[in-house]
């Protein structure tokens, strides 16, 4: 019984930091059917930025506060990753609506960026693309005005971008001669988050070791849970989010700003992956490569949800986390220790993470034979489906 | 005989030549080492074939085409290893895992009759079993993308963790062994590689173009442009699509055979869910939909990440990722689609040159006028 109500808790806490990993993919692709592939990254952002604001609290005059750090890391996640995904909603995604296929290989392209962003940021670098930016931002502006109304503006526009980055890599190159200046902000190494000391203990309850941290990481899923669905259901935005969700067509026609629940949409999916980012940090170090470990997770669990409803992403996130647990810790073998033979064997075959990985996603592709649409398709009469 | 020298016999006999030329003048020029990494990427352009087939005329996005270029890296992998041993012996790293005899699914590849086989028709097979259970279901859009990417991460896992039958992480490695007497690795089996690989590119290219340009290749078309109107039709897009994606995958695995021999070794590296997504990038930046783009994409990009990261290591991943967002945004029809369909003639015309017109620029330069007229003048010769 133990050992059962064991595997329960270390299945709920995976399937808890998946559910928070996916709740934000999941409202942003049945809303628009974009598949991010940054959202790892931008789980990645919001581990990083955790670790930022641990290190402020760890010295000078906001050392006493240490231990309540990681309440306002969660705020401060969710607002890094949360612009950062506006930025990409407004610069990338827009300009590609209505194909999918090639917003995928974009926000692969980000996603490549960030990562290596993250791994050779320095404060040169960081000025040399400010200043790249800003260059570029503003070249129409210290400029005579006709040259932007020329046969040859679009050479013109691509120059100015490639001028702004040949200066801004100059420049960049240049501060980096500079030691203090040149010194990586996070380097390629992972980072560790040190939790705080009520997060590193453990309970007991009911004869089950229960960690403290992954105590909070299921509670505070539980929380963000709460809250998107107050938000989708009560709030007015959340009604006209899924106004658009189910017709986006006629809520424009009824005068829902269609664009501005894009973008509000993808802030707050992000900003969810920023907060999964906090909670990532809780189970061990992180590194720039986070975001490929939870990515394609996070997307089985959409598949198999459906997009319909969240309490899809909420039985799909469980559901796959506790079987991934149950089989990859080979407790089945605990629980009922007289196995056969043949069974027994085939239990001990894939009880290891990654061979749990692959009898779970074959699982997954053998349901989705029965139903194509995931656990909670949307209704509809439409053809595609 | 004057039609022979004419413009069209001409420039139908181009390319080939110019083919035919690289492939005897570059083995005699590149030292061997360059040789071989074109040799690679040509091979790569094999993989891109079949990703053209699949995503620029079907319209089917496959992030797994690692699964197919692997399996045919290890066929052919796992023959090499059997084949440069004694009698009775088994692969070295067997007895590292404490493995006395050979499990059974390595038999058949002692045999290369076998082995030349499996090498495109296990891929295959895989690719339609795959496609078939997925296609049934109307499964598509993105939805296929990620089942095919969730399949690579499968296969990926399962290969890597299985240290006692396919030496897990470490893979194969194919270039001490020995095939017709001599080292895979040395200098001359590398230059006939070279050579084998340029035939077998060119045989796939023409597969390709076959498949492509007649009733086949129009229903691909149909297939990418309005898949419940084609069924509506009458015919049955399931069977096209197994099928194409069958093809996809043993082009896939004659890709990743020819790569494993020239690269030396077979891991699961191929199947890390990055390289998969690479091989669209190619397609993209060549060009999707036409098939010589798939090629020169993979060719180019290749040969610029080898060279960047030669340099400049660092800065790949941000090259890299910067041409996916250019690709997709700006050249939609990469850099060969582009070329069709007259960018250099709309930079022209910019910089205040437009190339001359004889009628409105528009007509004159729709690529389906320019193609009839091609026709017409051709036929009144």
């Amino acid at each position: 019984m133990t050992a059962l109500l064991d595997t329960l808790f270390n299945g709920l806490a995976i399937g808890s930091v998946l559910m928070l990993a996916a709740l934000g993919l999941a409202v942003v692709f049945g809303l628009m059917g974009v598949i991010n592939m940054a959202h790892g990254e931008l789980m990645m952002l919001g581990a990083y930025t955790t670790f930022v604001v641990q290190n402020l609290f760890k010295t000078g005059p906001l050392q006493g506060l240490f231990p309540a750090y990681i309440l306002l890391a969660i705020p401060a996640a969710f607002l890094v990753s949360g612009l950062a995904g506006l930025l990409l909603e407004k610069t990338v995604i827009r300009r590609l609506y209505g194909r999918p296929l090639e917003t995928l290989l974009a926000t692969w392209g980000v996603s490549l960026i960030l990562q290596q962003f993250v791994r050779s940021v320095s404060t040169a670098f960081a000025l040399g693309l400010v200043a790249a930016v800003v260059l570029a931002l503003l070249a129409p502006r210290f400029t005579p005005q006709a040259w932007w109304q020329q046969r040859w503006t679009p050479l013109l526009s691509f120059g100015r971008w490639l001028a702004a980055a040949a200066v801004g890599i100059a420049l960049a190159s240049g501060l980096g001669n500079v030691r203090a200046l040149d010194q990586p902000w996070f380097s390629a190494r992972n980072i560790d988050v040190t939790a705080p000391q009520w997060l590193r203990g453990s309970i007991d309850l009911a004869g089950v070791n229960m960690p403290t941290g992954r105590l909070f990481i299921i509670a505070l899923t539980a929380l963000a849970l709460v809250a998107v669905n107050w938000f989708l259901q009560k709030s007015a935005w959340g009604i006209r989010i899924r106004a658009v969700t189910q017709n986006r067509p006629m809520s424009s026609c009824l005068g829902i700003p269609t664009e501005t629940v894009d973008a509000l949409t993808f802030l707050v999916g992000s900003g969810l992956a920023g907060v999964a980012g906090v909670a990532v940090t809780l189970l061990g170090s992180v590194g720039p490569n986070l975001g490929g470990n939870y990515i394609v997770d996070c997307f089985m669990v959409v598949v198999l949800g459906g997009v319909g409803k969240l309490l899809g992403t909420v039985v799909a996130a469980l559901g796959i986390g506790i079987l991934s647990y149950v089989i990859g810790s080979g407790s089945l073998l605990l629980v009922w220790p007289a196995m056969p033979v043949g069974l027994n064997e085939l239990v001990t075959f894939f009880a290891t993470t990654s061979m749990a990985k692959v009898l779970v996603f074959a699982l997954i592709v053998v349901f989705l034979q029965f139903r194509p649409a995931g656990l909670f398709p949307q209704k509809g009469r439409m053809v595609e489906a | 005989m004057a039609d022979l020298f004419s413009s069209r016999t001409l420039r139908r006999a181009l390319p080939w030549v110019v083919i035919v030329l690289l492939a005897l003048l570059l083995p005699a020029v590149l030292p061997p080492f360059r040789l071989n990494l074109l040799g690679r990427f040509l091979s790569l352009g094999i993989v891109a074939l079949g990703v053209d087939l699949i995503w620029g005329f079907t319209g089917m996005l496959s992030l797994g085409q690692g699964i197919f270029f692997s399996l045919g890296g290890y066929a052919l992998g796992m023959y090499l290893s059997l084949n440069s041993l004694e009698p009775g012996q088994l692969p070295e790293f067997f007895s590292l895992y404490g493995v006395q005899s050979l499990p059974a699914f390595w038999r058949p590849f002692g045999s290369p009759l076998f082995t030349l086989f499996a090498l495109w028709v296990i891929p295959a097979l895989v690719a339609g079993v795959l496609g078939y259970l997925v296609f049934r279901n109307r499964i598509k859009g993105v939805y296929f993308s990620i089942l095919t990417q969730a399949a690579l991460l499968v296969f990926f896992n399962f290969f890597n963790g299985q240290q006692k039958l396919i030496n897990g992480t470490n893979g194969l490695k194919t270039d001490t062994a020995r095939i017709f007497g001599e080292l895979v690795g040395s200098d001359g089996m590398q230059r006939n590689l070279f050579l084998l690989t340029v035939v077998l590119a060119v045989g796939a290219f023409l597969l390709c173009r076959w498949l492509t340009s007649g009733r086949f290749g129009d229903a691909l078309i149909a297939i990418r442009d309005d898949e419940p109107r084609m069924r509506f039709t009458g015919y049955n897009p399931t069977a096209y699509k197994t099928l194409v994606f069958a093809v996809a995958g043993a082009l896939a695995g004659v890709s990743g055979a020819l790569y494993t021999v020239q690269s030396g070794i077979v891991s699961p590296q191929f199947m890390a869910v990055p390289f998969s997504i690479e091989m669209v990038i190619w397609v993209a930046v060549g060009g999707r939909g036409t098939l010589i783009g798939a090629v020169l994409g993979a060719v180019l990009i290749n040969y610029a990440k080898s060279l960047v990261s030669e340099a400049l290591p660092e800065t790949w991943l941000f090259i890299q990722g910067g041409l996916f967002l250019l690709v997709v945004t700006a050249l939609p029809d990469g850099l060969v689609g582009w070329w069709r369909s007259g960018g250099p003639g709309r930079i022209q015309a910019m910089v205040g040159w437009p190339p001359v017109a004889a009628t409105y620029p528009e007509l004159d330069l729709d690529p389906a006028v320019q193609a009839e007229k091609a026709e017409l003048e051709g036929g009144a010769r």
